[in-house]
């Protein structure tokens, strides 16, 4: 027995379960600077936070604990199970939930309250593998498509009935556990470059997304196309024409750009150009210029078209309520406040930060959700550019050695679970952060293991330490 | 087994790209944090301390003035005392309570209010004490070092250059929350038009808010603007406004109507312009400035300052009704300028009885309207619901609503304050209800005929029927807004409406207001009192009965006789005789817009009307 028990300690992979414990404890530290009140000097206070925050964590090491006792064989056995037992979970929320922030994601056994959208990451995760995992599943027929995309379409339709959008959209990320299991390439590709454009083209002037579109075809092209001369005379001309035209106009005393758009004027330009080597694609047969075109024709409709829709059909309070949910609002004193804050806060960090407790835009309520979904603020004011980027880089080494844990399981199962784990904690970390600095629209989900909250944390322990124990059983 | 074997390669390659995703995310975030922390001096503040300190800039409220030019509503500046938990230190409590005439434990109770949310406040400043008179503030500035902690905000509230009637321009508020919660564009602390032309016109009066960006210290003093104001909002000042109220006349009726409960409306015929809108008791101006902290007065006031009579009291119009009845019955080809009926102090049918004054008995239609008889009106009601044109009293009596609907009544106008009321106008689903379908006679609903009983109408609404005679036959919508200064594409929503009685059977009952005022002593006149020296004024009296006490007093006029230039409805309630109090009134107020003064031979019907106190009436 002994012996055993010595052999499967030895298994577990440390090197991720000490990066765990280490960011763990940052998000404990980070808890108490960003919701510190004199009144309540302690770390241990359970009446404050980081009181809190504590019983979250040793109750997530006793999860650990359970976790990697249970035998690793009940995942791919259970799998279908667990699955419906979350979908069962989430219905269960729609009917018995409580509202709490504005939405009615929580179940409340007495005094514990507990959000299964969070959850729903390890139930699809097991789900998937489990599917996916089969003898004869084959991910480029239709109907594994099929299967594969209902598995992840019901609970994220379920979590936005509940109106969690951010924790629904975090189930997008399993994109990349199929193109692992062999998705062509170029569907998630269109899926970021769409969102990109989509993005773009909301907060952007249209033509300086049309200029970044044309100069990655430009890009393109010019590793494809055999005549790079021939690549560079045309975008020279091109960008040439769309200078010089309205430069000689002016000198004639015609005012091209009072009559039209900037936009306009590219449009109008680009319109015989595209023709023009349409008909070269199609009577010489060049593929790859086929292809270019397509992309480049589509990405233009579907910016036109997604600035139609927004400015044209949408009232000003819809505009007003996506540019929040993406925040995008460039008012710094209106729904821009939050973003504009965090990003106050963390540039004023510096190279070495303001050091520990001496924050002062995360305190005082400057930053909204500072435990929450805005920690990452508390890091980069306190820690400055050393402690976030450390943070990033033990993210990293986590994702990093979850993909090589993933990569040693012999079963399929195991594999493809571990790519679920690695996408979720990416997906989390890369929207969260970013949404700090200002990168990515603000979708209200946590920093894995850092943010205040036992859903949150539990989630991702169990999470990792669901493979940790299949890792430590792979035999 | 190669095809196995490039497939293991290949997902070898896709786990390489999976792995080179990852870092190039993160390096996207540490860029990014690279720009942020290292670079941009954008969010880098040099003191440890220092936070940005955001200055809301309260616009100035677009100003109201009159059809002359002349100022109504303006601006002045108010002073708020900010106080900043986050930087207060003991201070002189006492020198404190002296400057704002504040007793001691109010102000610890305040102090105790502000303790108890600091940690929501933050660094933030709150409003404490809210609009200081001047005299404070001039006092507490130059004592100001001495409370650490406290600031003043300046923001401009309204004031009122004459006095005025408070009703019409409405009252600007803090905006409550179920405001806020429906209106997505305001923040907690602004401040919203209420009731009259500030609510109706908040879209063009409020402005656009600004801010400004200051760094400051730990110690609250504005070191410098951020950014050198690049990240600043200027305040888009409101919109001016220029109404069609003719600001002296206003006055004018004001003071004739102080000490009388009711409502005074005027009109330009020819336009739909308002030229006056009095209800009275009414809000006084002077509460308007600072209207918060009046409110439980106001609303503890039992002559109910509030509720604008002029638009939403929907009172028995009386004997001025006979007029629109007589034109239904010329229409409907059933009365003719000859019919005579003849009076003997009443109707009497059967044992019912409408009773009338003495006067000279039977009576054209012209000495009807002259002396308001009612037995006369009784006839022309029965003979217009009676009409055998129509298969049953029915259909008669939905045609008689048609009729009455077309001049206005029984529907809001839409004049362009809040509030409208649209009165009540009975027709035969009403009687139906009541007496049961085919249980009513013309005689059962013979009131209507002397405008009493079911129907009820708004001052505005017989303003608008003065305007109809004037007219003889056609209203415009009644509105208060001519122009909004730099808002060229705004013009006020008027719609010209013809009523169902052509213009040619209107001459006769205007001949009979004409004669009410203007005919010789003795001839049975009611409205004698009218009469101006060179006016032409052509006027209705009424008594409508008031089950909660004296009758009311109406009277409707226009003027001149022909081209008229105003028409005026006066309701005064428990005045008594239409002639007694309603009619000096609207006489005065036509005199002074014709002619511009009071004719000496009437300088006592003024003072007298200036005197009458019908207010004890009321408070009993």
């Amino acid at each position: 027995m002994i012996r055993k028990e010595d052999k499967l300690v030895k298994k577990l992979d440390w090197w991720t379960i000490a990066t765990y414990i280490v960011l763990v404890l940052i998000g404990w530290i980070s808890v108490f600077s960003a919701v510190y009140d004199p009144e309540h000097g302690q770390i241990f206070d359970t009446t404050q936070r980081y009181g809190m925050q504590m019983i979250w964590i040793l109750g997530g090491w006793f999860l650990a604990a359970v976790v990697i006792l249970i035998p690793a064989r009940v995942y791919p056995l259970l799998s279908n199970m667990i699955y419906v037992i979350g979908l069962l979970l989430l219905l269960a929320v729609l009917v018995f939930g409580v509202e709490r922030g504005g939405s009615n994601s929580w179940l409340v056994f007495g005094p514990v309250h507990f959000q299964p959208a969070e959850m729903t990451k390890v139930f699809v995760a097991i789900g998937l593998a489990g599917v996916m995992s089969r003898p004869h599943f084959n991910l480029r027929s239709w109907r594994g498509i099929m299967q594969v995309t209902a598995l992840i379409l019901i609970p994220a339709g379920l979590i936005l009935l509940e109106k969690e959008t951010g924790l629904a959209l975090v189930l997008f990320a399993f994109i990349i556990v199929l193109y692992r299991e062999g998705l062509p390439g170029w569907i998630p590709v269109t899926g970021i470059v769409g969102i990109v454009l989509f993005l773009l083209s909301i907060v952007w002037d249209p033509q300086y997304v049309l200029w970044l579109c044309l100069g990655i075809c430009f890009l393109i092209a010019l590793l494809l196309a055999p005549g790079k001369m021939t690549v560079i005379i045309t975008l020279g001309s091109f960008t040439a024409l769309w200078f010089l035209v309205p430069l000689v106009l002016k000198w004639l005393s015609i005012d091209l750009f009072a009559s039209m758009e900037r936009y306009q004027w590219f449009l109008l330009l680009a319109a015989p150009l595209v023709l023009t080597l349409a008909i070269v694609a199609f009577r010489k047969r060049i593929a790859y210029l086929k292809t270019l075109l397509l992309c480049f024709v589509s990405s233009i409709v579907l910016i036109f078209s997604v600035g139609y829709l927004f400015n044209n059909i949408l009232k000003p309070h819809q505009q007003a309520r996506i540019e929040t949910l993406l925040g995008i609002d460039k008012d710094i004193y209106g729904s821009g406040y939050n973003v504009h804050q965090s990003k106050v806060a963390i540039g004023s960090g510096g190279f070495a930060g303001k050091g520990f407790l001496q924050g002062t835009q995360t305190k005082y309520n400057f930053v909204p959700e500072q435990s929450t979904d805005f920690i990452f603020c508390s890091i980069g004011e306190e820690w400055g550019f050393l402690g976030a980027c450390l943070v990033i880089f033990l993210y990293t080494f986590l994702l990093i050695r979850i993909v090589r844990i993933a990569e040693r399981q012999r079963h399929p199962f195991g594999r493809i679970y571990g790519y679920g784990v690695a996408s979720c904690i990416f997906i989390h970390v890369f929207i969260n952060i970013g949404m700090t600095i200002g990168v990515t629209p603000v979708i209200g989900i946590t920093l894995p293991f850092i943010s205040y909250g036992g859903s949150s944390l539990w989630t991702f322990t169990l999470l990792l330490f669901i493979l940790l124990k299949m890792d430590a059983s792979n035999d | 087994m190669s095809a196995g074997g490039s497939i293991m390669e290949n997902r070898a390659r896709q786990r390489s790209i999976i792995v080179a995703f990852f870092i190039i995310c993160m390096i996207i975030l540490a860029g990014r944090l690279v720009f942020l922390q290292l670079i941009n001096k954008e969010y880098k503040i040099t003191a440890s301390n220092n936070v940005l300190r955001y200055e809301i800039i309260y616009p100035s409220r677009g100003l109201i003035y009159d059809r002359n030019g002349n100022t109504m509503v303006e601006n002045q500046f108010a002073y708020d005392i900010l106080i900043t938990p986050r930087e207060l230190v003991s201070f002189d409590t006492t020198a404190f309570c002296s400057i704002f005439n504040l007793d001691r434990e109010r102000l610890e109770q305040m102090l105790e209010e502000v303790h108890s949310r600091r940690r929501t406040i933050g660094y933030q400043s709150v409003i404490f004490l809210r609009q200081v008179s001047n005299q404070e503030y001039t006092r507490f500035l130059e004592k100001s070092y001495k409370f650490q902690g406290f600031s003043v905000q300046t923001r401009s509230v309204r004031s009122y250059p004459s006095e005025i009637c408070g009703n019409l321009p409405g009252y600007i508020i803090e905006a409550d929350q179920s405001f806020l919660d429906s209106n997505p564009e305001y923040r907690p602390g602004d401040y919203i038009g209420r009731t009259g032309l500030e609510e109706f016109y908040e879209k063009w009066l409020r402005g656009e808010k600004g801010y400004s960006i200051f760094l400051r210290d730990v110690h609250n003093r504005i070191k410098s603007s951020y950014e050198d104001g690049a990240y600043d909002k200027t305040a888009v000042p409101g919109k001016d406004m220029v109404t069609t109220i003719d600001l002296d006349l206003q006055r004018f009726g004001e003071e004739l109507m102080r000490n009388k409960v009711g409502s005074v409306v005027a009109l330009d015929p020819s336009n739909g312009e308002v030229l006056t809108l009095i209800t009275s008791t009414g809000l006084s101006s002077q509460y308007l400035t600072n209207f918060g902290s009046y409110y439980p007065q106001v609303i503890a006031d039992p002559l109910k300052p509030l509720f604008n009579r002029a638009i939403m009291s929907a009172y028995p119009p009386g004997s001025v009704f006979k007029l629109v009845n007589g034109l239904i019955g010329l229409q409907e080809g059933v009365l003719k300028p000859e019919t005579r009926y003849s009076c003997k102090m009443g109707y009497h049918a059967g044992s019912l009885t409408v009773g009338c004054h003495s006067h000279p008995s039977p009576i054209n239609l012209v000495q009807s309207v002259m002396m308001s008889c009612n037995a006369y009106y009784c006839n022309v009601l029965r003979s217009i619901l009676d009409n055998p044109a129509y298969g049953s009293i029915g259909e008669s009596m939905n045609k008689w609503q048609e009729y009455v609907k077309s001049f206005g009544f029984g529907t809001r106008l839409g004049i362009d304050i809040p509030g409208e009321l649209s009165g009540s106008l009975p027709g035969t689903a009403l009687y139906d209800k009541i007496y049961g379908a085919g249980r009513w006679r013309s005689l059962t609903v013979i009131s209507l005929s002397i405008g009493q009983g079911e129907i009820g109408a708004t001052p505005l609404q017989l303003a608008n029927l003065a305007a109809i005679m004037a007219n003889r036959g056609h209203y415009y919508t009644p509105h208060l807004v001519r122009e909004i200064r730099e808002e060229p594409s705004f013009s006020p929503r008027v719609e010209r409406h013809q009523v169902m009685v052509a213009p040619e059977n209107f001459e006769v009952i205007v001949e009979g207001m004409y004669q009410a005022v203007n005919a010789p002593a003795g001839s049975g006149a009611t409205a004698r009192l009218a009469a101006i020296p060179d006016v032409v004024l052509c006027g209705k009296t009424g008594t409508a009965q008031n089950p909660h006490g004296e009758d009311n007093s109406v009277f409707i006029c226009f003027a001149p006789k022909d081209d008229p230039k105003i028409a005026v409805a006066v309701y005064i309630e428990q005045g008594g005789f239409g002639a007694s109090q309603a009619a000096p009134v609207a006489s005065l107020l036509v005199e002074k817009y014709l002619t511009g003064e009071i004719h000496p031979s009437r300088q006592w019907l003024y003072e007298r009307t200036l005197e009458q106190d019908l207010l004890t009436r009321h408070l009993q």
